[in-house]
């Protein structure tokens, strides 16, 4: 195991600031599950927004047969992501669907019919170490992939920033701290030598000179298996990070192993780090070696109303009901159906929303499980200022005064404290005595300055048209009133010529008589 | 469609079992106040919490506040609580009436209820006493667990004619400072009265709650364990006694007493571990909580060193509760990727 030497200042800091809270990890449940491919269902959904960005652009038809890793639907823009069939068969059509979004509203998805076939495009391998830089952030954008810890933005995008700033560090993220889940440590245990292999595939194309693996030393098996399948491979390090919420956080996991804050408002390449998801060198493995676009994942379905909780392999698409329903059902009633883990996870209601590229865990919690915690604002009760989530959050904002401003209306100041600081984790929610739903506060104020961003844009916008529209006028006028002024003094300089011609004429006349008529 | 906000998790103990644990971790002192003071100790203490508890009643009334939640909370009872034990023992009941209904009424609720006062109740309440009431609440007696007046006796102290003259004395800190001023040295005038075992045990004049430091203390770190109090105040406020009266008693050993002589006397103890924790008014902020602490205690040492008052506790609290608002603002942690100044930090030098 990589150990890090850490100076003794860096310790009391450490000591000092214990940010973060360690909820209960339930990951015994699962974790000792073995992996298993859920059967095809009638239908699978494949949204057209699985990724951060702009939404695919579909490129099939109602009625076309597809193979399984056909294209389906492409990349739109700069950060977007293309979707592939998960299975062959036919498309049904594409429409506004149940979908997994925070808004709970449908959005747009292919549906497709699998045939039962399940017939692969030809299969095309490579040597990753053949390839340059740019041809696997190529290849990567052509595989549709995305993180897989749940953040879903495309890695291609990642891998090419790679490419134009130098970045000699890449660390893998095995960090899984959400409670619940285990579809990373089940990946890491078993696909050791994937999750290796695609370290080294990244490392080649950002042309970087390490690879620090963080993983939490409750993973004590994931460590020893991605150990074994490193040997030989000096540049590749894992490193044992304590088991606390959020550690997997992209900015909490680089300041545990380096020891490097990434700047607010700035990026992990901003501090010479490339971070990726276990899941994520998994897939770029399999896209690179293989030819395979992302079309499948691993999720943790668990939760108390489980019958049997386990890690299963899932296509893309495929509807949560059936992941529940290959799980033996529910043995009781769940009071809430969450994807991802309980401390970030989206509520969901139906379970008719298919699993997406970023989909880690699906839930069902009994009501002990998810405490009162957000059942209803009338829980909350008043601010008692125990500064339990000024001690616990890993970002040191101040959450009972950011949420006081929030509700007094002051957006701006809440702002100036650190409001877009926070990364949502829930760390202050979750530790809260009076319950008060503090990420809610911040989610929603974060949503009401974007919206007024967009419409401080719109109104620019506007304003903008509305001068240049004016100027152009006062233009136009200016330039009707020149011409008219031009066409006068034209005029008038005709008229003085003729007048003087006339005279000219009119003097010459005098001496001899008129031949001409001068013009008007 | 009903979209709950994550987490969907909870893992923090409720603000009523917050209040629960933290007047668990004052039975013990507060017991042994009752064992040396008998009786109208127990009745002051019973009355004072029932004040509280009918003025939140009333208040959270008329505020059109949800009272059951108000009281299950248990805020009301444990800011009576604490007010009892920073009382003279056998000080008559309307004492404890008249002050408990401040500290709810004026202190608490007329500042906005629950988390919203500027000032600890039960400190803010004891100063109105003090300063009202001046010869109720100055009546010590030494404890006397063998000669203590049965229940039925007791109810003519708290609810008649108060403190037998006989019986009362003055505490170690009213003494020094009086002897002090006909001229006394120090090494006189504690002749008798100082012991650094009974003291810690609780065998002295003072208030119902606060002479056993000992079992203070315990309670303390116990609410530190279970991580409901930092250390950080109560530590600040001892360093903040004990540091200048170290100093001083080295200096001029005739004229100022020795740090264990403050810590263990007046109420210290209480106060460190139980009153200047009070969430509501002290700061947020880990560094503003040892300015806070050292503010405290720095306070206490020169008001009783040099104020009018033999004990300063109440009064160094509610100047330090004042400046709650501006420490915090001033010791905000350090946001992540920004330096103390709140600027980005810099790539080039992190990196």
């Amino acid at each position: 195991m990589g150990s890090l030497s850490i100076p003794p200042l860096v310790r009391l800091t450490r000591l000092l600031n214990r940010w973060g809270v360690h909820p209960e990890g339930r990951k015994q449940l699962t974790a000792d599950t073995d992996l298993a491919l859920v059967p095809l269902p009638d239908r699978l959904v494949l949204p057209l927004s699985q990724h951060i960005g702009a939404p695919s652009r579909p490129v099939v038809k109602a009625g076309e047969r597809v193979l399984r890793n056909q294209l389906i639907a492409e990349a739109q823009g700069a950060i977007s992501a293309p979707i592939h069939a998960p299975t062959s068969g036919t498309i049904l059509s594409i429409a506004e669907v149940p979908v997994p979004h925070i808004s709970g509203l449908p959005g747009p998805a292919i549906l497709l019919e699998p045939d039962g076939a399940d017939e692969a495009l030809p299969a095309v391998e490579t040597d990753p170490f053949s390839l340059s830089g740019e041809e696997i952030s190529r290849r990567v954008a052509q595989a549709g992939i995305v993180g897989m810890g749940g953040a879903t933005f495309p890695s291609a995008v990642k891998l090419s920033l790679g490419q134009k700033t130098r970045i000699p560090t890449l660390i893998l993220n095995g960090g899984e701290c959400e409670p619940y889940l285990t579809c990373d440590d089940r990946l890491m245990r078993d696909r050791a030598d994937q999750v290796i292999d695609g370290a080294r595939i990244i490392l080649h194309a950002m042309a970087g000179s390490e690879v620090l693996i963080g993983v939490e030393n409750n993973k004590p098996e994931a460590i020893a298996a991605l150990e074994t399948a490193a040997t030989g491979f000096p540049e590749i390090k894992v490193v044992a990070v304590p088991s606390r919420y959020p550690m997997g956080s992209e900015k909490q996991l680089i300041e545990w192993i380096t020891r490097r804050e990434i700047p607010a408002g700035g990026r992990p390449a901003d501090i010479g780090v490339m971070v990726q998801n276990v899941g994520t060198a998994a897939a770029i493995h399999r896209a690179i070696r293989f030819g395979e676009p992302l079309t499948r994942r691993i999720v943790t379905v668990s939760g108390g109303a489980v019958r049997t909780p386990r890690n299963l392999e899932v296509r893309v698409g495929t509807p949560l009901s059936a992941l529940l329903d290959f799980c033996g059902g529910l043995k009781e009633n769940a009071a809430r159906y969450v994807m991802g883990g309980p401390m970030m996870g989206l509520s969901v209601a139906s379970l008719d929303i298919p699993v997406i590229k970023g989909s880690g865990g699906l839930l069902a919690l009994l009501s002990e499980e998810v405490a009162s915690q957000g059942k209803d604002d009338a829980s909350s009760g008043p601010c008692i200022r125990c500064a339990s989530c000024v001690g616990a959050c890993p970002i040191g904002l101040m959450p009972l005064d950011m949420a006081a401003l929030i509700k007094s209306g002051d957006l701006a100041a809440s702002v100036d404290i650190g409001l877009k600081d926070c990364i949502g984790c829930g760390t202050c929610s979750y530790v809260c005595p009076s319950k008060i739903p503090l990420v809610h506060y911040f989610n929603h104020a974060k949503g009401e300055l974007a919206a007024q961003d967009r419409a401080k844009v719109k109104q620019d916008a506007i304003k903008q048209l509305a001068e240049a529209r004016t100027a152009r006028m006062e233009q136009e006028a200016r330039e009707k009133a020149e011409a008219a002024a031009r066409r006068k003094a034209e005029r008038e300089k005709a008229k003085a010529d003729a007048a003087a011609k006339a005279a000219a004429k009119k003097a010459a006349a005098e001496q001899t008589p008129a031949s001409e008529e001068s013009p008007a | 469609m009903n979209v709950i906000s994550s987490p969907h998790a909870h893992g923090a103990r409720s603000v009523g079992r917050v209040m629960l644990l933290v007047m668990l971790a004052l039975v013990p002192a507060t017991l042994a106040g009752f064992w040396r003071f008998g009786w109208p100790a127990a009745y002051l203490w019973l009355v004072t919490i029932l004040s509280c508890v009918i003025a939140e009643a009333m208040a959270t009334r008329v505020r059109r506040i949800d009272t059951g939640r108000a009281l299950g909370d248990g805020s009301a009872v444990l800011t009576g609580w604490l007010l009892a034990l920073s009382l003279p023992p056998w000080a008559p009941w309307w004492i404890g009436a008249v002050g408990g209904a401040f500290a709810i009424i004026i202190t608490k609720h007329l500042f906005g209820g629950l988390g919203q006062n500027l000032f600890n109740p039960a400190m803010a309440a004891r100063v109105m006493l003090l300063i009202s009431f001046p010869v109720e609440m100055t009546q010590w007696l030494l404890p006397t667990p063998e000669a203590l007046p049965g229940a039925i006796d007791a109810l003519t102290i708290t609810f008649g004619a108060g403190v037998p003259d006989a019986m009362s004395s003055a505490s170690l800190l009213g003494h020094i400072k009086s002897e002090a001023s006909k001229g006394v040295l120090l090494d006189q005038s504690l002749i008798g009265h100082w012991a650094a075992g009974s003291f810690s045990v609780g065998e002295r004049q003072g208030s119902l709650g606060e002479t056993s430091a000992l079992l203070l203390l315990g309670g303390g770190l116990f609410l530190v364990l279970q991580r409901i109090i930092t250390l950080r105040i109560p530590l600040a406020f001892l360093v903040g006694v004990a540091v200048p009266a170290a100093i001083a008693s080295t200096v001029a050993p005739d004229n100022y007493l020795g740090p264990l002589a403050h810590v263990l006397s007046g109420g210290v103890m209480l106060a460190a571990f139980f009153i200047a924790t009070d969430y509501v008014t002290s700061p947020s902020t880990p560094l503003g909580q040892w300015i806070f602490g050292l503010g405290c205690g720095l306070l206490t040492w020169i008001i009783r060193t040099w104020g009018a008052y033999p004990e300063g506790i109440a009064f160094a609290v509610m100047l330090m509760n004042a400046t709650a608002p501006l420490i915090d603002q001033y010791t905000r942690p350090r946001i992540f990727g920004r330096g103390r100044d709140g600027r980005s930090l810099n790539p080039a030098e992190s990196r």
